[in-house]
């Protein structure tokens, strides 16, 4: 018997070639697919390593009694005092040109924080102190290594005399990198070396919480609704007609909605968070709420008919058996949904928050930006410093999808285990 | 289970209340909208116009200038932007819509020019052109040479002018939303459209066809639009030393040790030569105040003068650092005089 059923035949070695081929391209295909995200996240943390260092350079700074008053140390000329220490540091520099390009070394935010130094210190008044300051981002750029000497001895922006100045620094130990926390615990600046994300993240966060308090509910009572208690009818399916419509509308329309409403007729403030979310809500309704009728619709039908069939009422077989099943997966639309609005810049176009804000916003009706909003300002942004700042805020952004689906997975398995 | 409906009702309230939390406020904070070009420019002055004085930092919306101006003109009060930036200047269309919404006392502020650059990188040969050059490189249809036009044939620079390199022309510009590629048909290609003497002679006679030939760029892959963000034509300039890109002179000064920007018309585009007026292609920024806004606003009058000053706007300001080419001396002299009286446009 050499042609058992046991043995191969060449029509199985076939199938199970057809199998092994099947099995190989999934492979494949995970694999590129994991290349391009390696690389997508890869080269963006690269670029955006370099935002957490700024560079700081350290000189003498004369705080002597003529130029500060100890009585008012907050009214001296502190512009003139860095100014002048620079000179110090530099005393053959007299040509007038040249005192400006030495100036521009140093970050136009260290006269603030030399007075804020003086303020908080003075008992220093009437000394000599050697003070850190931030360096200009065009001192940064080139100190980090993103810019290149060329032939004219020049790095970008620098001219060669001002790299011969820095190079003096570096000689001196009197430049170096820290950690960049002003990136974290400040707001937008126009001077990539002190541009923060902070107001952006809170505009964010303002935004999200609203869309988040508005689109849930409203989406999780909607799908509840249109499949528990209208499961067949004629409104029912023109509302479902509606909705699957609704969730395939482009962003922008929902923007120019909440333009004509919510500012135009409501008279709700522009740029605020509160219409953020409200417009982002609405963008976010579809998705829940077919996400959620999905999920109510995965649920055994059994489950319904034995609680039907012990006596609870149709609110009580909902609420008490058919949603705890079905919550995960509402959970997890919910997410998505929010994910998507977390991305969103379009919309926030119309309703003007596409904006510059320096300061953080301190409730829902103050002006605020989102952080996509931040990322495509900094990406438009000539100052060749922002590229680093705009990967690193890409970062920040994908750090927080992450954190949602991880909320979501966590929430998802939390519920599983219940039933 | 009666937790999670308390939960959920409790969300349904919050959700009211944030809804009903809106009244309208009086407004402590000046609001900016308007043109991509001069956002950059506009927010550096209201950052240091927050840092310095006691005001809040004025909002800045980078809305383009047409959809600006359409803000600013949607009418006067609280709830209406004070001030449009504008990379063009206000058209008398708009002007009208403004005093339909009763919007009458327009303080136009002229703050600086913008050059446009024509750059590759500097690992290829610098460019010397003519404005009459770079309009039979890009635009849709030429002078053919007898009185008639045709569409354009020149695949390389040499077969525009035989002194230029052999190189295929390739130009990545920005796509036709952009006020850049407004004001780069306007007086790139409108100025060496002009250098025809016939073509000349029909702007008197036939205006619109006129516009049609002189600001039509080609669409057979020779121009490509890279889209409103200058950065990235930087970076594919980079990628292909071939190619060409247009955009604002700030990104060549930010960029400058990775591209160089073509010579026109024998002038360098040079902060001074730009500045000079010798540069050929550069259009003048402006912003509009409503004068009404000046006194209900609070900070408004020291926004002006902060914004009106040397400080910020002259040949040695912080504008100027951030790619801005000033006025003249004389020039700044006036628009600063006009800031401060409030002094009504005159179209």
């Amino acid at each position: 018997m050499t042609n058992s059923f046991v043995m191969r035949s060449s029509k199985s070695r076939k199938r199970h070639a057809a199998e092994m081929r099947f099995q190989w391209m999934g492979r494949i295909a995970i694999i590129i697919a994991i290349g391009f995200l390696v690389f997508m996240v890869g080269s963006i943390a690269m670029m955006g390593a370099g935002a957490l260092k700024q560079t700081h350079i350290a000189f003498d700074v004369d705080l002597s009694h003529n130029e500060i008053d100890p009585a008012f140390p907050e009214k001296a000329d502190y512009d003139a005092i860095i100014k002048a220490s620079l000179r110090k540091a530099f005393p053959d520099i007299t040509d007038r040109r040249e005192k400006r390009e030495l100036y521009r070394l140093v970050s136009a935010e260290a006269s603030f924080s030399l007075k804020n130094f003086v303020v908080n210190n003075p008992a220093h008044i009437g000394q000599t102190h050697k003070l850190w300051f931030i360096a200009s981002d065009d001192v940064d750029l080139f100190f980090k290594g993103n810019i290149t000497i060329d032939e004219k001895g020049n790095a970008g922006r620098l001219n060669a005399q001002e790299v011969a100045w820095v190079r003096i620094f570096e000689r001196n130990q009197n430049i170096e990198t820290r950690f960049n926390t002003r990136f974290f615990t400040a707001g937008d600046s126009r001077e990539p070396e002190l541009a923060g994300i902070l107001s952006s993240l809170t505009g964010t966060a303002f935004t999200l919480l609203i869309t988040f308090l508005i689109a849930f509910p409203i989406g999780i009572f909607s799908a509840i609704f249109l499949e528990e208690f209208i499961p067949q009818s004629r409104w029912g399916d023109i509302i479902e007609v509606n909705i699957t419509n609704l969730a395939a509308v482009p962003s922008i329309v929902f923007g120019i909605l909440g333009l004509t409403i919510f500012l135009n007729t409501f008279g709700m403030p522009r740029s605020s968070p509160l219409v953020g979310g409200l417009v982002l809500a609405l963008m976010t309704l579809p998705t829940i709420i077919i996400a959620s009728r999905a999920a109510l619709r995965s649920v055994s039908p059994s489950i319904r008919e034995a609680a039907l069939g012990v006596g609870a009422t149709q609110i009580q077989t909902v609420f008490h058996h058919v949603v705890p099943l079905a919550l995960p997966g509402m959970l997890t639309g919910a997410i998505v949904g929010m994910a998507r609005a977390l991305g969103e810049t379009a919309p926030l176009l119309m309703i003007g928050m596409v904006a510059f804000i320096v300061d953080v916003p301190n409730s829902i009706l103050a002006p605020a930006t989102a952080l996509p909003v931040q990322i495509f300002l900094w990406a438009d942004s000539p100052e060749r410093a922002f590229l680093e700042k705009t990967s690193a805020a890409i970062i920040v952004l994908l750090v927080f999808l992450v954190l949602m689906n991880l909320i979501a997975i966590i929430l998802r398995s939390k519920h599983r285990q219940r039933f | 289970m009666n937790k999670k409906t308390t939960f959920l009702a409790l969300l349904m309230g919050l959700s009211v209340v944030a809804l009903g939390a809106t009244g309208a406020m009086a407004r402590d904070q000046i609001r900016i909208v308007g043109s991509s070009t001069v956002f950059p420019f506009s927010t550096a002055v209201a950052e240091r116009f927050g840092r310095n004085t006691d005001f809040k930092t004025p909002v800045v919306e980078s809305t383009g200038s047409g959809g600006g101006l359409k803000l600013f003109c949607s009418g006067a009060g609280q709830d209406t932007p004070d001030i449009a930036n504008a990379s063009r200047r206000i058209k008398a269309s708009e002007v009208e819509l403004c005093a339909q919404n009763g919007v009458a006392d327009i303080v136009e502020v002229k703050i600086g020019y913008d050059g446009i650059v024509l750059a590759n990188s500097n690992s290829s040969a610098q460019l010397d052109v003519s404005l009459r050059d770079i309009f039979l490189a890009l635009a849709k249809n030429v002078p053919d040479g007898h009185g008639a036009t045709m569409p354009n044939p020149y695949i390389t620079w040499q077969d525009v002018n035989a002194v230029l390199p052999d190189v295929k022309i390739e130009v990545l510009g920005p796509p036709p939303t952009s006020g850049t590629r407004d004001a780069f048909a306007e007086l790139a290609l409108e100025g060496g459209c002009k250098t025809f003497d016939w073509i000349a002679a029909l702007k008197g006679s036939d205006k619109p066809a006129f516009k049609a030939l002189c600001h039509t760029i080609r669409e057979d892959g020779a121009y490509i639009e890279a889209g409103e963000n200058d950065n990235l034509i930087v970076q594919k300039l980079n990628a292909n030393p071939s190619a060409f890109g247009v955009f604002g002179f700030s990104f060549l000064d930010q960029n400058s040790d990775s591209i160089q920007g073509s010579i026109v018309n024998g002038v360098a585009p040079e902060f001074e030569e730009i500045s000079s007026g010798n540069y050929p292609i550069s259009r003048s920024l402006y912003f509009y105040v409503k004068a009404s806004h000046v006194g209900d606003i609070t900070g408004m009058e020291e926004f002006l003068s902060e914004f009106a000053n040397d400080r910020a706007w002259g040949p040695d300001g912080y504008l100027a650092d951030k790619g801005m080419i000033p006025m003249s001396d004389a020039e700044r002299i006036e628009w600063a005089t006009r800031a401060e009286n409030l002094t009504n446009l005159n179209m």
